[in-house]
């Protein structure tokens, strides 16, 4: 399945991904710069924020708990459309899927 | 500066080599780590790794990065000595390089406690991915396993053990589980928890031998408890620092490398991080930390000092984290030098216990409650009357200002 990542500067990438892992961990084996995932995704750093482009917003589903208040302490702007890359994971219905990545994760 | 060597791939090394590029380094950066493959994460070992046993998912940064950012990366490496005089290190090989700095990363490795019988064949212990490898191919095989030591790796194992199907039983010679880094109160909490998952534990029990069965283990005798019958048998008794080779080195060691508060060694051309590095606190004393935050923010710290001049101190308030089947225990700060504790009530299913040091909170441990924990990370150092004031809510007491 696919994903794209549209960096701060406009850049975008598409990328190979694999059903089952997060969009984090996608991006880690897919070597993109702007997400971190300091922690491997125990919901520790928020270094793996992101923006869910809009279109998107309602299958990636809302906020799991607790991802507020870590994403209250993410190094760039947080937005509605703010989640933790690492507790958005891959399904089939999220094939094409577009996120935005922060100016900054720390 | 044209060379920077890096000796240990783990977490700190990876780090220091990704935030020297970061922070502008255009030199040449080697990283020699004696594992093979890629760096990787060591905390899902003893968790998701258990249960889905996709190392992929454990990589650090996939084989691209390494180009791109022209690291040098040399695995199955070991450096064998470090030549001070002449600024070079020695690989276990005799190849010799130079260096202009020299970030020494080498972690830690696990503590053997002296208990006869080790050698049979289902003895094991977890550090790295190898030994994750065996545990989880022994692991479909296993009907009881045996945990020595109660500490965060044996019983986030016993967790996933017993999520598998596998019986458990936790040896611990203290009387309160991860006794080390956690308050009495939180002992308690998890000791109920692992009861609750099946999971029997025997608090003041020493092992005092292991017993084994046609070279396989069959189970161990505990010094005043009796023998428990087992087939595998993980020991998870502390690690204790790699020194060795700065020790040689004429470095200073005690607990560790010796670092002063901006990381380096008592050799100046010499930086030292992680698992490896004793490292002064802010608030005096110090602290060797086993942890990702510890070592994450010492490579960033050494980066910025190297590339950018930075001499403050360094002064990252530490993090922690321990996935135990479904409780996430999160903490903030230093507890160990706490005066007073306090448990306070939170919603169930959570807990929270506040760690102060002359009225002033030092820690927070907490346990499904993520909100308390991340403001308490910028809480830390605030009195405990500005926390009374919020009702000892921690989110209302940074919206109040407390901190
Ligand atoms: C099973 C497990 C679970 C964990 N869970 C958590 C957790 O939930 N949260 C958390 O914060 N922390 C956790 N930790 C701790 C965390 O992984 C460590 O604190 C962190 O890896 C330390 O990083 P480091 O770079 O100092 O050392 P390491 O990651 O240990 O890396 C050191 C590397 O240096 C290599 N090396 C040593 N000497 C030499 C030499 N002479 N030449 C070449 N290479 C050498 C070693 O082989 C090793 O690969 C866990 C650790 C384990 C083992
Ligand atoms: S990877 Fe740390 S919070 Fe997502």
């Amino acid at each position: 399945m696919k994903i794209t990542y549209i960096a701060a500067d406009g850049t975008e990438t598409e990328v190979n991904a694999r059903e089952g892992d997060s969009v984090m961990q996608a991006a880690i084996a897919n070597d993109i710069d702007g997400i971190i995932g300091e922690c491997g995704g125990s919901m520790m750093c928020a270094t793996c924020h992101c923006y869910v482009d809009d279109a998107w917003v309602e299958k990636t589903g809302p906020q799991h708990d607790g991802e507020s208040d870590m994403l209250d302490c993410a190094a760039s702007e947080v937005k509605p459309t703010s989640r933790l890359s690492c507790q958005i994971k891959l399904t089939e219905e999220l094939d094409g899927l577009v996120v935005h990545l922060p100016e900054a994760q720390i | 500066m044209d060379r920077i060597l890096i000796v240990g791939a783990g977490q700190g090394g990876f780090q220091a080599a990704a935030s020297l590029r970061q922070e502008g380094f255009a030199g040449e950066i080697v990283l020699f780590g004696e594992e093979p493959g890629l760096p990787y994460q060591r905390p899902p070992l003893s968790k998701a790794y258990m249960a889905d046993g996709d190392a992929d998912r454990l990589l650090l940064k996939p084989a691209s990065f390494y180009e791109r950012s022209t690291i040098t990366y040399r695995p199955e490496v070991r450096i064998g000595a470090i030549d001070r005089a002449a600024r070079e290190v020695v690989t276990a090989a005799g190849e010799r390089l130079g260096y202009d700095h020299l970030i020494l990363a080498t972690g830690a490795r696990n503590f053997r406690p002296p208990i006869p019988g080790q050698e049979a064949d289902g003895v094991l212990e977890l550090r790295t991915l190898a030994d994750a490898v065996r545990i989880r191919a022994r692991l479909a095989e296993t009907r009881h396993a045996i945990v020595i030591g109660g500490g965060f790796i044996g019983l986030e194992f016993a967790a996933m053990a017993r999520a598998a199907g596998v019986g458990v039983t936790v040896l611990e010679a203290a009387p309160r589980l991860m006794g080390r880094a956690l308050s009495p109160a939180m002992s308690e909490f998890f000791l109920a928890a692992h009861r609750e998952m099946g999971t029997e534990v025997l608090l003041g029990a020493a092992a005092r031998r292991i017993e084994a069965e046609g070279g396989k283990v069959s189970g161990v005798d505990t010094a005043d408890v009796r023998v428990v019958p087992g087939d595998l048998v993980l020991i998870a008794t502390g690690i204790r620092p790699n020194v060795e080779l700065a020790e040689a080195a004429g470095l200073h060691v005690d607990n560790g490398i010796v670092v002063d508060e901006s990381l380096l060694t008592s050799d100046p051309a010499i930086s030292a991080l992680g698992d490896a590095a004793s490292f002064p606190l802010p608030e005096g004393g110090r602290a060797r930390l086993e942890s990702v935050q510890a070592a994450v923010d010492h490579a960033r710290h050494i980066a910025k000092r190297l590339l950018r001049g930075e001499s403050a101190p360094y002064a990252a308030v530490p993090w922690f984290w321990s996935d135990q089947g479904k409780l996430k225990l999160q903490i903030a700060g230093l507890g160990t030098a706490a005066d007073e504790s306090q448990d306070v009530p939170q919603p169930e299913g959570a807990k929270m216990v506040l760690l102060y040091r002359q009225g002033r909170l030092i820690a927070a441990e907490t346990v499904n409650a993520p909100g308390q924990h991340m403001a308490a990370r910028r809480l830390i150092g605030a009195p405990r009357s500005a926390l009374e004031a919020a009702g000892y809510d921690l989110k209302a007491a940074l919206r109040q200002g407390a901190a």
